[in-house]
């Protein structure tokens, strides 16, 4: 069992050097072709200085819909959990 | 748990420094929401700055402070944070879902803005700021819901 372990861990760790070692130079990505869209055409057509602020909120406005939506799930879920109603606080 | 003569919260120096740094801090969280088109940061890192205070305030000045809290009025601005949202993709939909409609047109935050390096001009951004601060109040509510729940539910317990 201690062997599988050990060797399993050797595994793992290997294959995560061997991916770490084989990725790409900083600043040099494979496929630019959308980041260059965006540096180019973000502050034109959006009218927006940040190009973070352009793409979440414009190019990508559906992802930032659902994740706000996911933060009024968590809240709902919280309120489900804990609310007390109006009468706990009358008996006190 | 705590006696029942004792005074709710934290001491008196701890109230008093939580409110003194309530007002800088909500003025940075507004700062960072309508500045998110022109600088790092938007709706969501400014809401949660805001609702930090919210939560700070709750920890120093105990359960008190809690009940005074409207968790309607925070529950409904939630909403209200969230439907704004959708409702402003919504009004793109001629071209597409979440069109920017606004920018570049000379209306409401429509300015042109000269290309590349410029000093950031507050009135452009088109659908952008408005989204910005529908998102904050949305972020800001919700946080600051989930704090005065959690934080009125172990008083309870505890009376």
């Amino acid at each position: 069992m201690q062997t599988i372990r050990v060797f399993t861990l050797v595994v793992m760790f290997a294959f995560l050097l061997l991916m770490a070692l084989s990725l790409r130079p900083f600043g040099r990505p494979d496929n630019t072709d959308m980041d260059d869209y965006f540096i180019e055409h973000g502050q034109a057509e959006t009218g927006s200085n940040n190009i973070v602020s352009s793409v979440v909120f414009d190019y990508r406005g559906m992802d930032t819909l659902i994740e706000g939506s996911v933060l009024f799930t968590a809240a709902t879920g919280v309120l489900l959990v804990l609310y007390r109603r109006k009468e706990n606080e009358r008996k006190r | 748990m705590k006696e029942k003569g004792e005074e709710n919260g934290m001491s008196v120096i701890v109230k008093v420094a939580s409110c003194v740094l309530a007002v800088p801090v909500i003025a940075f969280g507004v700062y960072v929401i309508l500045h998110g088109h022109l600088t790092p940061g938007g709706g969501f890192p400014g809401g949660a700055v805001i609702a930090t205070i919210v939560a700070m305030i709750l920890i120093a000045g105990g359960g008190e402070r809690a009940k005074s809290l409207n968790k309607e009025l925070l529950s409904f601005l939630e909403s209200a944070g969230l439907v704004i949202f959708a409702l402003l993709g919504l009004l793109g939909i001629g071209t597409t879902f979440f069109y920017n409609f606004l920018a570049n047109s000379g209306s409401f935050f429509g300015m042109k803005i000269p290309f590349g390096i410029n000093p950031g001009y507050m009135w452009t951004g088109g659908v952008i700021p408005p989204m910005n601060m529908a998102v904050g109040l949305e972020v800001f509510a919700a946080l600051s819901l989930i704090a005065v729940v959690m934080f009125t539910h172990e008083e309870d317990e505890n009376d």
